[in-house]
């Protein structure tokens, strides 16, 4: 473990949640809203196939018996949901968004499906004529009409070691749905993006959900946006479930934008069968609170997982990777890459796992993490970790947090090049491998032009590159 | 062109120079020989702008101009070129990024436009074949895994893109083998003008049958205890530096340098 800071670890045990697993029935508080949310919604429940009847209501119960974390448990030794779990949030249910809201969240040319809250919004959706074999629609409609893909909803995204999972499994009302039949290759960039809608009057919550199911030999790029509308303090508890058929190649960038009131604790989940090579990227940029558990389990040989990451953070950020990589089967590689640029108070936490299953020989598994802190009162608690119970595997992992070259800046400066320019430079070329390494050019290029804008002299950087 | 007063420098209260003066005037090649510690690096460091050393007594003047007031920035767009003795490695940033934003930083501040795409490319290609770089260490990042002869090659090359007014070589000789030391001297040589001046800082005299030099000073202790012309060097290498550091630890009385003063 690597404690890296000007200022001391500050715990504030004060606010840890401390928090009564069961909700008392009649009783007004936080946990008997979602109590008195999931009741509500038993007629919903009962128009629903069996299966996700019966999944939603082992979810809520477990829901009940979890509670929600705090920072004893060792998953959330650095990140305080206490303030979440003190909170009494209602759904968010106004749709008050129009197109120009969501355009500027909106990639060009890409097939994109809104969801406001959580819920589709049809009107604000753009589909278009979408290869066949390439199903991409409203999760909720999905499940109406039966689409078998459906199957495959909950199915690997577990929800026994995770609240929030469970919260999300019980309550979501919509969701995306993207299937991928058998040898499809779609060339189109594909977008979801979840928007929340503040409002100042109440804090809200959303339950944003995506089911990503990419058959045998199947093809595309996907992205996840989160972003938000309108005032005041929301919650976002999303979980993306992303099934992998064998030998499936399937980019997917998952891009946290939303503002400095609105959080989000989310579980991405990837199941991939024997040959799939699945790239993931996790991006933060916005948001108060982001906690993302990224979980992928390589269920077949000769899995190629890519699972990268950068986070920017300012401000009063908080930002939390877990990242749990399972090696089930021979030959599979993962690689992990996460970047993080700290400026002001934010903090960061990367805890990564990678464990190696017997009988998962010859995995290539690397992980690691970096962190640049532009700010004395930053702060980065990363700590990779391997557990292989195989003997002939090949496993890495890192991380480093530093501050800026002192020497490097001084070189720079000694050819005339200013300070802030310098500065700048050396903060752009930290972050430059994880983007250079996106393959999508409309997603690289927004983020090369995000980082550039932070910068002091980004103009200087975008002049020189 | 370049006027040192008196200078001391210390670093976390260790005083490393004790006192130097030393004038150089355009189109003059000053050497500053000297044991290992006694200072050459210290010097050059603080002439570019480096803050960890305090300097505690003395003056600078660069055309005029108090120079330790002048940030590192502002000493390289004024004309001043450091070659470092060990080129820093900038994992990202791409050499001809790097050369182009700081080649566009000096052009603006003395006044003249930027250059394109075109023209820069066109100027650094020129120089490129002048200290025989091979043009694909254009696009690699700044320094990363160069050769240390690369390493010192590119510091001429950004020298020779930067077109100083008077250039610092810190050690840009040592760990190279005579081929590489060949091609930077001849690289040092081909920019010689009467406008230009260099303070070329080594351990070693061989460099000096290369880059023939107006002036030769010895530096120990931090003071310079001896000046002269080119066979001052010559003196050195055959002698070696034991002679002038007991001559400088004896208390024998160290004259500052006068050679090339008056500028």
């Amino acid at each position: 473990m690597q404690d890296v800071s000007a200022e001391a670890v500050m715990q504030d045990e004060s606010a840890e949640a401390i928090v009564a697993p069961t909700p008392a029935a009649g009783t007004a508080g936080p946990l008997q809203a979602y109590a008195d949310d999931f009741a509500a919604r038993a007629a919903a429940r009962a128009k629903e196939p069996e299966g996700l009847r019966s999944l939603r209501e082992r979810a809520f119960a477990r829901f009940a018996e979890l509670g929600f974390p705090t920072m004893r448990q060792e998953a959330w030794r650095f990140t305080n949901v206490g303030p979440i779990a003190r909170t009494t949030y209602a759904r968010a249910t106004s749709r008050a968004v129009t197109a120009a809201d969501v355009a500027p969240w909106l990639y060009a040319g890409a097939a994109h499906l809104v969801f406001v809250d959580g819920v589709f919004a049809p009107a604000l959706s753009a589909a278009g004529e979408l290869p066949a074999g390439v199903t991409f629609r409203s999760l909720r409609e999905a499940i109406a009409a039966g689409d078998p893909a459906v199957a495959h909803l909950g199915r690997h995204a577990g929800f026994d070691d995770a609240p929030f999972a469970a919260l999300n499994t019980a309550l979501f009302e919509d969701g995306a749905l993207l299937h991928l039949a058998r040898g499809t290759v779609c060339a189109q960039l594909l977008q979801v993006l979840f928007l929340s809608t503040g409002d100042p009057a109440e804090p809200r919550v959303s339950y944003p959900r995506l089911l990503v199911v990419a058959d045998e030999h199947s093809s595309a790029v996907l992205v996840e946006r989160y972003a938000t509308v309108g005032e005041g303090e929301t919650l976002a508890v999303p979980v993306s479930e992303l099934v992998f058929g064998p030998d499936a190649v399937v980019d997917h960038y998952r891009l946290a934008q939303e503002g400095p009131t609105n959080a989000q604790v989310g579980l991405q989940q990837l199941h991939c069968d024997r040959g799939a090579h699945p790239t993931s990227y996790s991006v933060v940029t916005g948001g108060s609170l982001v906690r993302q558990d990224v979980r992928a389990i390589l269920d077949g040989e000769g899995v190629d997982a890519i699972l990268n990451g950068l986070y920017l953070t300012r401000g009063r950020q908080h930002v939390d990777h877990q990242m749990y990589v399972e090696h089930r089967a021979p030959r599979c590689g993962s690689h992990e890459l996460y970047k993080g640029i700290l400026e002001e108070r934010s903090r960061a936490v990367f805890n990564g796992l990678i464990h190696v299953l017997p009988g998962a020989q010859k995995t290539d598994a690397k992980q690691t993490n970096r962190n640049l802190l532009l700010s004395n009162e930053a702060l980065v608690n990363t700590n990779p970790q391997l557990r292989i119970f195989a003997d002939d595997v090949k496993c890495t992992h890192g991380s480093t947090v530093g501050q800026l070259d002192e020497e490097a800046v001084f070189y720079l400066r000694s050819r005339g090049i200013g300070e802030e320019a310098a500065k700048s430079l050396l903060t752009y070329a930290f972050a430059r491998d994880v983007i250079d390494r996106i393959k999508a050019p409309a997603i690289r290029h927004d983020l090369e032009e995000l980082l550039l804008a932070r910068l002091p002299k980004g103009d200087v950087v975008r002049q020189a590159i | 062109m370049l006027d040192i007063q008196n200078l001391h420098a210390s670093v976390d209260g260790n005083e490393i120079l004790r006192g130097i003066s030393l004038a150089v005037r355009p189109g003059e090649v000053h050497a500053i020989m000297g044991p290992n510690g006694s200072g050459k690096s210290t010097l050059a460091q603080v002439l570019a702008g480096r803050d960890e050393y305090d300097v505690t007594e003395g003056k600078v003047l660069y055309g005029g101009e108090d120079l330790l007031e002048m940030a590192p920035e502002d000493r390289a767009r004024e004309g001043i070129f450091l070659a470092f003795q060990y080129p820093v490695e900038i994992p990202g940033v791409s050499n001809t990024y790097f050369l182009k934003a700081a080649l566009n930083a000096v052009r603006r501040h003395r006044g003249l436009s930027e250059l394109d795409a075109v023209d820069f490319l066109r100027l650094v290609r020129e120089k490129m074949k002048m200290v025989k770089m091979d043009e694909s260490l254009l696009q690699r990042p700044v320094n990363e895994g160069f050769s240390g002869g690369e390493k010192k090659r590119n510091e001429i090359f950004h020298m020779a893109v930067l077109d100083p007014k008077l250039a610092i070589l810190d050690e840009t000789d040592s760990g190279l083998d005579i081929d590489a030391l060949r091609i930077v001297a001849d690289g040092v040589n081909s920019l010689r003008s009467p406008e230009r001046a260099f303070v070329v800082i080594t351990h070693y005299q061989r460099l000096l049958n290369f880059i023939v030099p107006d002036f030769v000073h010895v530096l120990v202790d931090g003071r310079i205890v001896r000046s002269g012309g080119k066979e001052l060097a010559f003196e050195l290498e055959e002698k070696g530096y034991g002679w002038l550091e007991q001559e400088a630890r004896g208390g024998a009385s160290a004259k500052p340098a006068t050679v090339g003063a008056g500028a």
